[in-house]
Parts: structure tokens; C-alpha cells; sequence
């Protein structure tokens, strides 16, 4: 039987912002076992006055020796999110455990076209996925679409662009529910079966897609490609509910 | 080890009431599910109960509704950190499901619409301590939180509580269920805080 997975000392080595309400945490995690790309880590503050507090985020980097980013989104009232968000410093250390989870994990080993569909700061652990794509040896097509409020609430807006321009086989697509950009076609809105895309059965069968974001919007999403006739069986989801952080 | 997190002072106000250690209270109710949210007719669900001598029965929506059923108020506490506390649940209590049998199982493997699945301790069910639930807080219980029917075993982490429920297969071995096989804790007792493999 394998040991407890245990609590780590982690520096804060970096911080960038990625919107105004979004920051993330590069940190120096010495000993760092690796992960794969969907994974999360147990983060564990402790006040000086002993009080403790727990969270589960997702990694955003891809596997790194002795390095891990955390994007963390605020969440407004949250206990954690705003003190990683606004007062964490470089050089600040807090706990962290992990890497957690085998569900909701992409490796080049999953040779399957991928389709994933994040809503907001679901977007995280999808990023993991196309940096862990980017740097592996797979040829396997990527899809992301990703649902924002604005152009303005993208996290690694950049980088999104940079990846999707250099790389074959892996296209981006941005749904905007607020607000778009002046030349975009579409409206902006809520995720519908017209941002999907229509694919043959044989395609759909073989595919493998990771939806996730605020629960609300998985549950739209997952039923509208149930509906569209992609098998439940290669849908995975990972929600986060309407409180948190 | 203790690391103080410079500048972290925690919420202002914490609860009186206790939660389990590393987790917090919530007044909503998060949803965590592995896949799409299945949805079953009450038409075509179905409760199949497995013994180890393969003996067994499969009960409808129908037959269900006429066991005697109870209101429970309970506290649950989610792997992902939250807790919630005094949520009331109407369902038939596992006593009543297995009042006739007479297995000699140490173990259940729950398994579910969707595909899910998880394992247990028959002990952990029986005794007043799990229940198929099919009413939340008065209505219906919604697909997104497991309806029309599912486990509710409060005591442990409520991914032990299986949405969905589509059969009990009583075992003699302790078959590690969906997130068992995914690197979380066989039991799952949040009070010891048995939420991954070693825990």
C-alpha cells in the first residue's frame, strides 16, 4: 500500500497577472513527483494563529522538474482565492499536496482526437492539456472552445494565440457570453450547438472530450453533444459549484 | 510541519458548529460528477439487488415508493471541501432494502446509471446509516444531484453517496469502485480525512 500523499513546502518564485481578477502562482516545489495535465493539488494555508484552510486547484503548467503554476481565479467572499489573487508575494510560502486526480487527465498516451470545452476558469486544467500537447510528441487534433465573459476575462490570451497559430492540429475558438470584439460574426451569448462542431459518427465515437467550468455550464455543454449524438462514455467533466475559492 | 502563510488571516467569522478537519461550510450545493448527468424515467429505473450466491431481485420505481420510507437530517461533506449541514433527505433506509437477506458479504459494490460505482463496507450501510434517497429538501431529487434515486451514506465522503443508484451487488472482496480505482481512499471517513489512497 503506498504512503499518504504528503504536505509540501512551496516558495512563490513568480506571479502573473492574467486579468483583473485572475493571478498566477509560479512556485518552487522541490521534489516534485511530475503530473499529468488535468491533474489538481491541495493547497493548505495556515493563519498565525494556527487556522488552517483548504482548496483544490487545478495545475495550469504542463509537467516541470521542481516547478508548478496555479492560475486562481477570485472568487468574491472566497476564504483562499482573494489572499492567493491580491496579497500573496514572491518569496511567500504556503503547503500543497498532490498531484491529485486520474480522471480528468490528458497524456500523449490518449492518441484519440481531443475536443475541450471550458467555461471561464475552467479553462485551467484544459491549458495544462494543450501545453502538455504542445510539448509532446502527439499528433493528436486539439479543439478548444472556450466560453469567456469578454475578451477581457481570457486568461492567456497570448499564449492561446501564439499556440494555435504555430501549431497544426490544434484550433481555438472563443465563445464570448458578455461581450466580443468588434469583428466578431457571432453574438455574443451562451454556448450553443452552433459553436459545436458537427462531426460524423465514426469522428464522434473515437473522440475524447474534457469539459469544464462552472457547473451550470458543463451541464449545458455535456447535454448539448449528448444531444448531438457524442457517447456519454467519452465525455469527462469536471464542475466547480457556485461557491468556493 | 506548520508554514505560516504570511498575510493569511482566514475568514472572520468561523463556524460554531464543527466541520470535518480541512473542510467548509457552504450554504449552496456544489455538484461534482465525473460525465454527463444520465437521464432515467422513473418508468425504466430499476434497483437490482445482487448476493453473493447470485440470488438477488430487482426492484421498479413503483416498488420502491411502497417500502416504507423516512425523513433524515444530515450533515455531508464532499471530498472537493465542502460541508453542508442539516440537509433533509426522504428515502428507504438499506435495513429495509436488506431486511431478507441473509448474506454473508462483507462488502457492497454500488453501481450506477452513467457508469459510476463505488464500494463499501456492508456494515457502513446498514444499521440506520444509509439510505436510497429520492427526495431533497422536500422536492424531488434532482439528475444533477443524483435522481431519481440515489445512495446516501452520510457518514463518509459523499462520493460514497452514488448518484444514480442502479444496483447493489453484495460481495465477499472489497471491489474498489470509480474514484476507489482513481487514487482516492478506499473508506473514505471525513473525519479522519481519508480522502486519497494512504490518507
Amino acid at each position: 500500500m503506498r504512503g499518504p500523499i504528503r504536505w509540501r513546502r512551496v516558495r512563490v518564485a513568480e506571479t502573473l497577472s492574467e486579468t483583473r481578477t485572475a493571478r498566477t502562482l509560479v512556485l518552487d516545489v522541490p521534489g516534485w513527483p511530475g503530473h499529468d495535465a488535468g491533474q489538481h493539488v491541495d493547497v493548505r494555508l495556515t493563519a498565525e494563529d494556527g487556522y488552517t484552510a483548504q482548496r483544490s486547484y487545478s495545475i495550469a503548467s504542463a509537467d516541470a522538474r521542481d516547478r508548478l503554476e496555479l492560475t486562481i481565479q477570485e472568487v468574491s467572499a472566497g476564504e483562499v482565492s482573494p489572499y492567493l489573487v491580491q496579497t500573496v508575494e514572491v518569496g511567500d510560502e504556503f503547503e500543497l499536496r498532490g498531484p491529485v486526480g486520474g480522471w480528468f487527465r490528458w497524456t500523449s498516451a490518449v492518441t484519440n482526437p481531443v475536443l475541450l470545452i471550458g467555461g471561464g476558469s475552467g479553462i485551467v486544467p484544459l491549458m495544462a492539456m494543450v501545453r502538455a500537447r504542445v510539448r509532446s510528441v502527439s499528433q493528436a487534433p486539439f479543439h478548444l472552445i472556450y466560453s469567456a465573459r469578454t475578451p477581457d476575462h481570457v486568461l492567456y490570451a497570448n499564449e492561446l494565440f501564439q499556440v494555435a497559430t504555430a501549431t497544426n492540429d490544434i484550433k481555438i475558438e472563443f465563445v464570448f457570453t458578455r461581450g466580443g470584439l468588434p469583428e466578431d460574426a457571432r453574438r455574443p451569448g451562451r454556448l450553443t450547438s452552433v459553436d459545436l462542431p458537427v462531426l460524423d459518427e465514426s469522428v464522434r465515437d473515437g473522440m475524447r472530450i474534457y469539459i469544464c467550468g462552472p457547473n451550470g455550464f458543463v451541464e449545458s455543454a455535456s447535454q448539448l453533444l449528448l444531444a448531438m449524438g457524442h457517447p456519454a462514455a467519452t465525455i469527462r467533466t469536471e464542475r466547480f459549484g457556485p461557491t468556493g475559492g | 510541519m506548520s508554514v505560516i502563510s504570511r498575510g493569511f488571516g482566514g475568514r472572520a467569522e468561523r463556524p460554531e458548529r464543527s466541520v470535518p478537519p480541512g473542510q467548509y461550510l457552504t450554504d449552496e450545493f456544489p455538484v461534482l460528477s465525473a460525465g454527463p448527468t444520465p437521464r432515467i424515467d422513473t418508468e425504466d429505473w430499476r434497483l437490482d439487488i445482487k448476493d453473493l450466491d447470485g440470488s438477488g431481485s430487482s426492484l421498479s420505481w413503483a416498488q420502491l415508493m411502497e417500502l416504507p420510507n423516512e425523513e433524515v437530517t444530515v450533515d455531508i461533506h464532499c471530498v472537493t471541501r465542502w460541508s453542508k449541514h442539516d440537509t433533509t433527505w426522504r428515502g428507504v433506509s438499506l435495513d429495509t432494502l436488506l431486511e431478507h437477506s441473509e448474506t454473508e458479504a462483507g462488502y457492497a459494490l454500488i453501481r450506477c446509471y452513467g457508469d459510476y460505482s463505488t464500494n463499501l463496507p456492508l456494515e457502513d450501510l446498514l444499521d440506520g446509516k444509509a439510505w436510497v434517497a429520492f427526495e431533497f429538501e422536500g422536492g424531488e431529487l434532482d439528475p444533477e444531484h443524483g435522481g431519481p434515486a440515489r445512495l446516501l451514506v452520510p457518514h463518509l465522503y459523499l462520493w460514497k453517496s452514488a448518484k444514480w443508484i442502479n444496483a447493489i451487488e453484495l460481495r465477499a472482496d472489497d471491489q474498489p469502485g470509480f474514484w476507489e480505482s482513481l487514487g482516492y481512499h478506499e473508506y473514505g471517513d471525513p473525519w479522519l480525512e481519508q480522502r486519497y489512497v494512504g490518507d
